[in-house]
């Protein structure tokens, strides 16, 4: 569990990013922080992964806590194996290389995330998603209960999101702690118990994410219109985030639903479920699934 | 618009068969491969020269200075192998490992493939204490202690200027390294603009360009202090670079404190980098050409590539100073053979790893 009380941080003397901020990040549960750029997101989670210290208020971690950053090109072409095996460094003396239990410790991690196929790979020829994958089992293998990822899909295509996501959604139910940052607020919406939402220094509201995260507070955060819809997913209906882009040159939505049903995929049953699915009812918090 | 749910499985199927099992046949055997092959090159060169010592002479003679082996050999041969070459291959292995560890290391802490020991600045600042020795005239011992003395000198000045800004540490401790290295190159300048051109500018200029030819078991010794002793550190952090390289706020989250590594780091770099020029000059290239050529050989994996880097970096210049002293009459400075073999070379090295050796 992270613990933070009265939390406030600036850079310069007279600017203070946001102040007296009370959050809790438990095991199990999936925080999110939102808030535009530049409002103080990155700061808040680096605060919470222990990465820097507070101007002010306290950080108290009461379980080993991993911090995942977005995913990066590394400059040197190291095994995805090397990469998660680094994830073992905090438990090494300084002078010390990895022993046949971090391995062991690494490759657990490999398996949960499902990419053991890809050990020996390059970390360097990979797509984001599987980057973002390998970083993710790289905190695993330092064994943290709570994890704190830094936009884990703002660089991925629609399909590596999805993969991200259901593998966030799969190490909470397993009883692991989330706190990521996203731009996505139905990303939020779909994964998140709790949120936090950075407004400006003075106004980081923090609660429950379905009651947190409504069309006038998401319009308050991100200064524009902004209505929720309810629309019908491909795993049945669910609230959406419709934010007024301006006005649209292309009006695919128009046509009529009834196109769907001439779709022959349409009337296929659901793909086969992965083992924990994403939830169909996005604003009652997130599915039990099995460990 | 329908979008069934990713099926997840499927894909990473599909790379599985992608993934080729080299790693673990890759790996292990490389190493003693390594020692084996320069130790066969510290044999041949003593072996060669313009007294050629034939190798089933040579090898009784060093067998026989440990074990009672019946004495075939002239003293003469003695003399060739064990008080002129012994020494100088010595020197040579100490000096092109430290340079290629030296540059194989700051490779990583700067996760930048160009970058030699040259950059921090350390190589011109012990360049010109050796200078200022010979300028003033005080032997040999005091050219070793200057180069020594103000290649740590240039150290601290680019550590300090690293602490000008604390947001780009990097990129500080680079631009650092290149001011200082210029500067001290300008003072080079102006002690051989003030030198007697008679007597003091000839050693001076030979000095810098780098030889070996000078060495003896005293000198072999001094190089062997700092050098060894900085690359115990380098080595024992092998690890820990790999984290470093990924960059502070990985290093920093995988718990790795990156100043205090990197700071560490630099400072063993910096200690050999000191012995090799206080005892050979100005060397270049080894320390830029080797650690690809050990990344080539040994992957990126710096526990595997370091000391590959060490080991071929001794190798290599042990070839370049045999080549030196028996190619031509007149024997060759160090530092113009290193970078007419090492441009030419590295550019060859370039053109077939690119991709292989790092990513962007």
């Amino acid at each position: 569990m992270i613990e933070a009380r009265g939390l406030g941080h600036r850079y310069t003397k007279d600017r203070w990013i946001f102040r007296g901020v009370d959050v809790t990040a438990a095991e199990g549960r999936v925080l999110a922080v939102l808030g535009p750029n530049g409002r103080g997101k990155s700061t808040l989670l680096r605060l919470l992964a222990g990465l820097a210290a507070p101007t002010e208020g306290t950080v108290t971690a009461s379980a080993p806590v991993a911090y995942v950053p977005q995913s990066h090109s590394a400059a040197f072409a190291y095994s995805v194996a090397d990469m998660v095996l680094m994830g073992r460094s905090r438990h090494l003396k300084a002078y010390a290389t990895p022993g046949r239990r971090d391995r062991e410790l690494a490759a657990e991690a490999l398996e949960r995330v499902g990419i053991t196929h890809m050990a020996d790979r390059s970390y360097a020829e990979l797509s984001g998603g599987e980057q973002q994958m390998t970083l993710i089992a790289r905190a695993l293998a330092a064994q943290c209960r709570v994890m704190v990822l830094d936009e884990p899909v703002s660089a991925l295509d629609l399909r590596n999101q999805a993969r991200v996501l259901t593998l966030l959604q799969e190490l909470a139910a397993s009883g692991l702690g989330i706190v990521l940052t996203t731009h996505h607020p139905d990303h939020a919406l779909h994964l998140a118990d709790d949120a936090v939402l950075v407004l400006g220094p003075d106004d980081v509201r923090v609660g429950p994410a379905a009651e947190l995260l409504d069309a006038g507070a998401l319009g308050e955060l991100y200064g524009l219109p902004v209505s929720t819809a309810v629309v019908d997913g491909p795993r049945g209906p669910r609230v959406t985030v419709v934010p007024d882009l301006g006005p649209a040159r292309t009006a695919l939505a128009s046509e009529p639903p009834s196109d769907l049903a001439s779709d022959p995929a349409a009337d296929r049953a659901p793909a086969p479920a992965p083992a924990l699915a994403p939830d169909p009812a996005p604003t009652s918090g997130r599915q039990e699934a099995p460990a | 618009m329908t979008v069934s749910a990713p099926d997840l499985a499927a894909e990473t199927a599909e790379t599985a068969e992608t993934a080729a099992p080299e790693k673990a046949a890759r790996r292990l055997p490389r190493l003693p491969l390594l020692v084996a092959g320069t130790l066969l090159v510290a044999l041949a060169a003593l072996a060669l020269g313009r007294y050629t010592v034939p190798p089933n002479e040579m090898v009784r003679l060093l067998a026989g200075q440990f074990l009672p082996v019946g004495e075939t050999w002239t003293a003469q041969e003695e003399t060739v192998v064990l008080d002129v070459r012994l020494p100088r291959v010595l020197l040579s292995l100490l000096v092109g490992g430290a340079l290629a560890l030296g540059g194989a290391a700051l490779q990583g802490v700067f996760r930048n493939p160009l970058v030699s020991p040259d950059v921090i600045g350390v190589a011109s600042g012990a360049s010109f204490g050796g200078v200022l020795a010979l300028l003033l005239g005080l032997g040999s011992f005091a050219v070793v202690g200057g180069a020594f003395g103000f290649g740590l000198l240039a150290l601290a000045v680019v550590m300090l200027i690293g602490r000008l800004n604390s947001g780009s540490p990097i990129l500080m401790i680079v631009l650092g390294g290149t001011v200082t290295g210029a500067f001290f190159t300008a003072l080079v300048s102006f002690a051989k603009y003030v030198a007697d051109p008679e007597s003091e500018l000839p050693s001076i200029v030979f000095w810098l360009l780098g030889s070996l030819a000078t060495a003896t078991y005293a000198k072999a010794l001094t190089a062997a202090v700092p050098i060894l002793l900085g690359a115990a550190v380098v080595l024992a952090l092998r690890w820990r670079l790999n984290v470093l390289s990924l960059g502070d706020d990985d290093a920093t989250a995988l718990g790795v404190p990156p100043r205090l590594t990197r700071g560490l780091l630099l400072c063993a770099v910096a200690l050999m980098t000191a012995g090799s020029v206080a005892v050979a000059g100005l060397v270049g290239w080894v320390g830029l050409v080797v650690p690809h050529l050990a990344r080539l050989w040994a992957g990126s994996d710096h526990r595997v590539q370091l000391p590959a880097a060490f080991l071929l970096g001794g190798a290599y210049l042990t070839v370049i100073d045999t080549l030196s002293r028996t190619v031509t009459a007149a024997e060759m400075p160090l530092g113009i053979l290193t970078a007419v073999i090492g441009a030419p070379f590295f550019i060859a090295l370039l053109a077939r790893s690119r991709d292989r050796m790092w990513s962007q």
